[in-house]
């Protein structure tokens, strides 16, 4: 059976076998680090493709159709045209911030990597710490938006970045919220142990109605934090011309474009991993055979499928939704979903010390 | 009542996202309603819309007839100065002089496709026709005389 697990034991035996520990571990650090940067274009590319895809279809549209079948390689050329490009710095920018922004953002992105358990036994790095660790570091990469923004001396650029940090720093809250709501149920803070309780179903099977509600609010709150439409009012192309990346082009534009992309795929990831159970297969509780059955199919199939499916999702929201005003935006954040995933989490913690959950 | 309000906002919010929500679902799930026309592969059965307006023409029926008097409406009407009529004097079987089109010039490369000529003729001489591949290595050859060499106009047009 095909599984990851059995490829990185490979490669961590091999590497012993034929090297010091000291230098088989700097080995693996590099293998690590081409991994993930290897993963990060994979998803750029294949994610910007799938959602130009699936917005062309909503609008009754075809999408990329010329390059490769079905316009596959559409965005690999995109990239060609984008390394190509001049990196232009504009007279009045603060150079240093300018020029380390994207990177700052891309970094960001790349460190919340770490602790996703991408299939059974194969994570970078499972700290007893993972889902705060996630949370601290994402709020991160606000401070590159801002950066951008602030250094780029645009008036369009400043306004966005202001956006974007007065929208990040308040759906955190309610980002949080949800996911306590999922770590009362749990008890730890660990992904692989989070994921392990999800053995005998999906918390958000077992958790009943207030984990379907913290689901939705985490959806909706995530969207927000990736700066995606309907919350899209950083970037507000009509109206700020992108917003904080304005000024930027070339591949330091591609930097930023990526990290949205792969900013989604995270959220979506750890939606799957606190909601949808991570790659552990779909089990409904003492049904033997059954589970048996869906354990045949390997891990990292369940957790992809399952990623896929809420980046599909959040691609369906942006384009169908129209785009927030900014006071409709904070309304919605501290009048509506704070409140209630506030209530929602003591709820669930009174389910959680009553056991009223399976 | 304040909490009525809050619920019932919550809930016809969500009913309107659903619906926008199932609509795009549809067309994501329904192929065959996707509108675009993949032009150069398509263009043996290409079905342009009847108001689709391509060039100026003017039609002839089979006796090399058209409806044209030559009364140059067209012409005062074009806010382009597309159109360029010249006309000759026919000596009818009486001996009478009469006012013809002698060369109707179209400039299909200064012609904006606005149709004002086609509303302005008062005997439907003329009309949009929905051919577009006018690309031609010589722009005088867009340069067109609409009515045919040879053909007059249709008795019984003028009374
Ligand atoms: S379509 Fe408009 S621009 Fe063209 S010839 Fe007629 S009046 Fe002139
Ligand atoms: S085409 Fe119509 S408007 Fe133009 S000269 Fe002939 S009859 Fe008059």
């Amino acid at each position: 059976m095909f599984s990851l697990e059995g490829i990185t034991n490979f490669i961590h035996e091999w590497l012993n076998s034929h090297l010091s520990a000291i230098f088989a571990l700097l080995a693996e650090f590099v293998l690590v680090g081409v991994a993930a940067i290897g993963l990060f274009a994979f998803l750029g590319l294949v994610l910007v493709w799938m959602e130009r895809k699936v917005a062309a279809v909503m609008q009754l549209r075809l999408g990329p159709n010329r390059l490769g079948p079905k316009g596959i390689f559409q965005t690999s050329a995109d990239t060609l045209k984008l390394i190509m490009k001049e990196a232009l710095t504009p007279d009045n920018a603060d150079k240093l911030l300018f020029n380390l922004a994207p990177f700052v953002v891309i970094i960001v992105a790349m460190l919340i990597l770490a602790p996703i358990s991408f299939a059974k036994n194969f994570q970078i790095w499972d700290i007893n710490i993972g889902v705060l660790y996630v949370t601290a570091i994402s709020s991160l990469s606000v401070i590159g938006v801002l950066m951008a923004g602030w250094s780029s001396g645009n008036k369009y650029s400043l306004l966005g970045a202001m956006r974007s940090g007065a929208q990040i720093v308040s759906y955190e809250l309610s980002a949080g919220l949800s996911i306590l709501t999922i770590i009362v149920l749990t008890g730890s803070l660990k992904i692989s142990d989070i994921v392990a309780s999800q053995e005998n179903g999906w918390w958000i099977f077992k958790g009943h109605i207030p984990a379907i509600i913290a689901f939705v609010i985490f959806i909706i709150a995530s969207t927000a934090e990736t700066n995606r439409a309907p919350f899209d009012l950083a970037e507000a192309e009509s109206e700020l011309t992108a917003g904080f990346h304005t000024e930027y082009g070339g591949m330091k534009f591609a930097l930023f474009f990526l990290a949205e992309y792969i900013n989604i795929f995270i959220v979506c990831a750890i939606g799957a991993t606190l909601f949808l159970g991570g790659w552990m297969p779909f089990h409904i509780g003492h049904w033997v055979a059954f589970n048996h059955i869906m354990d045949y199919i390997p891990s990292s199939f369940w957790f992809f499928g399952k990623t896929g499916f809420l980046i599909f999702l959040i691609m369906w929201f942006r384009w169908t939704f129209p785009r927030l005003r900014i006071d409709q935006l904070l309304n919605l954040e501290w009048k509506y979903l704070l409140p209630i995933s506030m209530f929602n989490l003591l709820l669930m913690s009174v389910m959680a010390i009553m056991g009223w959950y399976f | 009542m304040f909490l009525k309000e809050y619920f019932l906002d919550i809930y016809k919010a969500t009913k309107s996202l659903l619906t926008g929500m199932k609509l795009t679902g549809y067309y994501f799930t329904h192929h065959k309603e996707i509108l675009t026309e993949e032009y150069p592969e398509n263009r043996k059965n290409l079905q342009l819309a009847e108001r689709f307006r391509g060039e100026v023409i003017m039609p002839h029926d089979a006796n090399n007839e058209h409806t044209c008097t030559g009364c140059s409406s067209c012409e005062i009407a074009c806010p382009n100065g597309s159109i360029k009529i010249i006309s000759k004097f026919d000596i009818t079987p009486e001996g009478k002089k009469k006012k013809a089109i002698d060369q109707h010039i179209y400039h299909l490369e200064l012609c904006t496709m606005c149709g004002l000529c086609v509303e302005a003729c008062p005997t439907d001489a003329i009309k949009m026709a929905n051919t577009f591949e006018h690309s031609v290595f010589n722009r005088n050859h867009l340069i067109k005389r609409l009515n045919k060499p040879g053909s007059k106009i249709r008795e019984g047009i003028e009374e």
